[in-house]
């Protein structure tokens, strides 16, 4: 997982300029990139054309008979006419979920980066402890901290934060709760490593020159964190956003996410234009807002 | 003042280990429930204590099946994969050409396009084209979704490389695949061992878009996912907890190496201050 913090500078050129070498070795970069750049082309980028042909199939096909390409725009509007409620409750979830995930996450990469010390591994090792288990198996585990004979529901009933009959599993806490959980770690890796290079001697001249702690945060550790908040922002919306696991596992159907309903699509109902549709519009939606963040941040070259 | 700075210092720690508490709950849980009984199929709570799923690992076969497919898979997309990323890399660090923004682009946007958009595509192109979904098609699928990630984590260890070891064996006459296969390669297996182990991690854990491209092969978090719903066996947490020990055991073995690599430089200061100046 160390390469999701290298993420927001790794992806800039190297250092050093890059030899360009004449004669027999002009072919040599061409050949190296050949079997991984196809494999992307094949893979990665021809599936989404792919995608984007599916999606505008006539809707009253079916896998068994056949679909007819007829460049079925309606897909799209009848798509999100009957599932908007569930885009709406995917993204105010992960919005939900990232405003957790900050509230918890700063302050955790800070303290790794600035105040650990010599513990500072052990405690970077902690925060990707985590997903050294298998995804599915950790969010199954919330099932059981949050279950209804669990000690976390009868304490929050004891001191009435709970209604007698109050329930934490199958509301939409749950699913947020396990969304912040599961995508925190990719918000706190790119966030350490840039508070990991912050000069706390920056910190100390503000406090010489009367600025409070709220003021310097404000003027100094803020600003120079930005390229990892924002890489660590990027990281945990994308796949939250997209995530059904949570609300399928911690939720209800009432709780359920475009994601659930893209499986079912796809998987269950065999409705592939439609899926198609839902996938285009959720990419769509993603990257809209992935671009006017990265506008108002104004910090672009993070891609 | 300084009492301020002294509770705001011992805030954010305080803050930290909490969330690191709300971290690494869910695994004590695990840990926990692989000790478990569990009193019905449904059941999440724990309920005794019993030794019986450590010594039967595999009681539920399907379940051990899936883990061996699962490892199958990691293995057979991990050498692929990092063979690829790794052949890229040192195009993107060591080589000059035409194109470079549309490969950045190429190996940028898998790891920014949601799991879920990248299965449904896939499934969609092998549906298209009649490629029975099965072992092989998840192959494909892991590799490409793998690749990004190699060529990420090789290229950070190849760029921070001092270039200036590579030209002094080619200044005493090493050949060009002498120089790769005893100064550059070794110099950068570290980045590719690490790069090799996270492209299986990656592969072993995914459930999205192996949802969608395995037909009705089963894979270990595709059993979790079928079993959630039929009830799940406590062997279940007994895999979860040896994978978290295993990796943990990974990770200490590393950073004892490279403490003892440390310390061995730091013996012979010698050496190092020979190599330095004879440069120069």
């Amino acid at each position: 997982m160390t390469a999701l913090a290298q993420l927001p500078t790794s992806s800039g050129e190297p250092a050093a300029a890059p030899i360009v070498r004449r004669g027999r070795y002009k072919l040599l970069p061409y050949l190296l990139l050949l079997p991984g750049a196809a494999w992307l082309l094949v893979f990665f980028a021809l599936p989404l054309l792919q995608l984007a042909a599916a999606s505008l199939y006539d809707p009253s096909g079916s896998l068994s008979t056949g679909y007819a390409m007829t460049w079925a725009f309606g897909n799209y509007p009848d798509a999100l006419q009957a599932y908007w409620p569930h885009f709406v409750r995917s993204f105010a979830y992960s919005a939900i979920a990232l405003v957790l995930a900050l509230l918890m996450g700063y302050p955790l990469a800070y303290a790794i980066a600035q105040k650990a010390g010599r513990w500072k591994n052990l405690l970077l090792v902690a925060v990707v402890a985590p997903m050294f288990t298998s995804f599915l198996v950790r969010t199954l585990a919330w099932k059981t901290i949050l279950s209804d004979n669990g000690w976390l529901v009868g304490l929050l009933r004891d001191v009435h934060l709970l209604g007698p009959d109050g329930r934490l599993l199958a509301t939409p806490v749950a699913v947020v709760l396990g969304l912040t959980y599961n995508f925190l770690p990719f918000l706190v890796l790119p966030l350490y490593a840039s508070l990991e290079r912050l000069d706390y001697r920056l910190l100390e001249a503000a406090n010489d020159l009367y600025a409070s702690p709220l003021r310097a945060f404000q003027k100094v550790t803020l600003p120079l964190s930005m390229p990892g908040l924002i890489a660590g922002t990027l990281l945990f919306f994308i796949p939250a956003t997209g995530d059904y696991i949570n609300a399928e596992l911690l939720g209800t159907p009432n709780q359920y996410m475009i994601g659930n309903v893209i499986d079912s699509a796809f998987l269950v109902r065999l409705d592939y234009p439609q899926g198609a549709a839902l996938s285009f519009l959720l990419m769509a939606a993603i990257l809209a807002i992935v671009f006017v963040y990265l506008r108002k941040a104004g910090t672009e070259e993070v891609l | 003042m300084r009492i301020s700075r002294w509770v705001a210092d011992r805030w954010v720690m305080g803050v930290a280990l909490l969330v690191l508490f709300y971290l690494s709950l869910p695994i004590l849980v695990v840990a926990g429930l692989s000790f478990n009984r569990p009193s019905s199929r449904l059941s999440y709570d724990f309920n005794e204590f019993t030794l019986d799923n450590w010594k039967q690992p595999c009681a539920t076969s399907d379940m051990c099946d899936a883990v061996v497919r699962s490892m199958e898979i990691g293995l057979i997309a991990t050498v692929v994969s990092t063979i690829l990323g790794t052949l890229m890399a040192f195009a993107l660090v060591r080589h000059g050409f035409r194109g470079r923004s549309g490969i950045n682009g190429l190996i940028f946007l898998p790891m920014a396009t949601p799991e879920l958009v990248m299965g449904t595509s896939l499934l969609a192109l092998f549906v298209a084209a009649g490629v029975p979904q099965g072992f092989w098609t998840i192959v494909i699928a892991h590799v490409m979704f793998c690749v990004s990630f190699v060529v990420v984590t090789v290229k950070a260890r190849l760029s921070g490389m001092d270039r200036r070891l590579e030209e002094a064996a080619m200044d005493l006459y090493a050949s060009e695949w002498q120089t790769f296969r005893r100064i550059t390669l070794p110099l950068v297996l570290p980045g590719i061992v690490a790069a090799a182990l996270l492209a299986f991690s990656l592969s072993f854990d995914d459930f999205i878009i192996t949802n969608f491209n395995a037909g009705t092969t089963v894979t270990f978090p595709m059993y979790v996912w079928g079993a959630a719903q039929r009830g799940i066996p406590p062997q279940v947490n007994v895999i979860g907890t040896a994978m978290f020990v295993i990796a943990l055991l990974l990770v200490g073995a590393s950073s004892l190496r490279g403490r003892r690599a440390r310390r061995a430089a730091l013996a012979a200061p010698a050496v190092g201050a020979g190599t330095a100046t004879s440069r120069s």
